[in-house]
């Protein structure tokens, strides 16, 4: 898609973004198509103006920086806290004052809270939109527009993809999130996890909503060789009850440069960081690796959210 | 059977002068329907049954209210909790309508969310479910997206 062909939906505009569920499959195509524009021209001032607050209740570094980092590369500005201990929230106000508050500085608020539907109450109570940054367990919908940014990046296209899903695949909720976002396109699904970490049957009933294969393996060489995609995430060990389990099962599922002699040419790896060891170093510098340029695809989706939210 | 239920029924309907029977109750919901109407602190006189015979339900539950006529609010909870119930409503001995209760589409303010970590068990906030399954009573929370069934449902 070019910028002479490009046409931006106005069907976000002043919209909260919530959950993945919110937006449709033309929705999610917008903003990749968007961030496609900023990644070819990152800088450019149409925030000038325009204030973004960034209110963390729980530190994710990661995400607030490409939030902050998404606004200051477009001209606006960013007020707010990243942790709960600076701010009157400490004195016991509640999320809804906070919101209230807030929404007489801002024309944005971009909001990480560890309450599960912190960020859908606050959409109800606010007076501007708000971008969940990630509510406890519950939805990261930035991370997952990213992922999906990233697929199509890698594979040109969404359908008819071979997936691979790796590691804690019953806690992780990006993987919960992109499974189901992916069910919209015709994939096949490759589950790999200890048998104590399986996809829940609740996220396995969209893919056989959709009539969709998934297949569910614990060996990760196995699917290697088949998967246009492999995404992987980090097993924890406080998700174990019993810690001789975790010690059984910590070290197979790692990927090395070893495992990866016999990958299709268009194969990336993608993982939403940060690692600690389920990810060889070693790989980093082979071109299956794509983890850190998911990362930074990340900046362009959420320059795209702005904008189509804010209708720039 | 004709002749156990019989008395029952007339038991019913025509013991009471005004208010409203709530009848096929399953029978091990009855002190739960009692409970969450708050009946247990109700001023006027209120009979209950339970085990009763029944030919539809097997073993069925009955609670009779005199002088109450239930809000729409409170007609949700007995769906939540008995959806096999039937409304009496009573005026002068006479039977004026007769209903079936039924959970509407959302339930708002008084279910719990099972989610300890939901925001409204946090926060001075009712909650608001979108009904997935009407016979099982599963609720979507609007806010945290987790699922309360019957079996784990608790009132505010
Ligand atoms: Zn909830």
């Amino acid at each position: 898609m070019t910028s002479e062909n490009y046409k931006q939906i106005q069907t976000m505009k002043n919209r909260s973004l919530i959950s993945i569920d919110d937006f449709t499959k033309e929705e999610y195509f917008s903003v990749l198509d968007a961030a496609e524009q900023f990644e070819r021209k990152p800088v450019q001032n149409i925030l000038d103006g325009k204030v973004v607050a960034t209110l963390f209740f729980e530190p994710s570094t990661r995400t607030r920086l490409s939030f902050e980092s998404a606004v200051n590369y477009l001209g606006g500005k960013v007020i707010g806290f990243s942790d709960v201990s600076s701010s009157s929230v400490k004195k016991g106000e509640s999320l809804k004052d906070t919101i209230l508050t807030v929404c007489n500085y801002s024309d944005l608020i971009v909001l990480r809270h560890p309450r599960e539907g912190s960020a859908r109450y606050a959409s109800e109570v606010g007076t501007v939109p708000i971008v969940n940054a990630g509510d406890g367990a519950n939805q990261h919908p930035t991370q997952c527009l990213l992922d999906l940014y990233s697929i199509r990046k890698t594979q040109g296209k969404l359908d008819n993809l071979d997936i691979a899903f790796v590691g804690d695949l019953k806690y992780g909720r990006t993987v919960h999130s992109l499974v189901i976002a992916m069910t919209n396109f015709n994939c096949r699904f490759h589950l790999v996890s200890p048998p104590e970490l399986k996809l829940p049957s609740s996220v396995k009933m969209h893919i056989k909503e959709k009539n969709l294969e998934y297949y569910q393996y614990t060996d990760l060489s196995e699917v290697i060789p088949m998967a246009d995609i492999i995404y992987m995430t980090r097993i924890q060990r406080e998700r174990f009850s019993d810690p001789i389990d975790y010690e059984k099962v910590k070290n197979a599922y790692i990927l090395n440069r070893s495992l990866l002699g016999n990958t299709k040419p268009n194969m990336k790896i993608l993982h939403p960081l940060p690692r600690v060891n389920e990810i060889n170093e070693d790989v980093d510098d082979m071109p299956q690796a794509y983890y850190f340029q998911q990362a930074l695809n990340g900046l362009y989706v959420r320059q795209a959210i702005l904008k189509l939210i804010l209708g720039l | 059977m004709e002749q156990d239920k019989k008395p029952v029924k007339e038991f019913v309907v025509s013991a009471i002068e005004n208010g409203t029977v709530i009848d096929h109750i399953p029978a091990q919901s009855v002190f739960q329907v009692i409970h969450i109407l708050n009946l247990d602190k109700y001023g006027n006189q209120i009979l209950f049954g339970t085990n009763l015979d029944s030919n539809k339900y097997g073993k069925k539950g009955i609670i009779k209210v005199t002088n109450k006529y239930f809000k729409p609010v409170e007609i949700n909870k007995i769906a939540l909790v008995a959806p096999t119930a039937t409304l009496i409503i009573i005026k002068d001995f006479r039977v004026i309508e007769k209903k079936k209760v039924e959970i509407p589409d959302t339930i708002e303010t008084f279910v719990q969310c099972v989610n300890p970590n939901c925001i409204t068990n946090h926060e001075d906030v009712p909650t608001k479910f979108k009904v997935l399954d009407k016979i099982d009573s599963r609720l979507k929370c609007t806010y945290c997206e987790k699922i309360t069934e019957k079996k784990n449902m608790t009132f505010r």
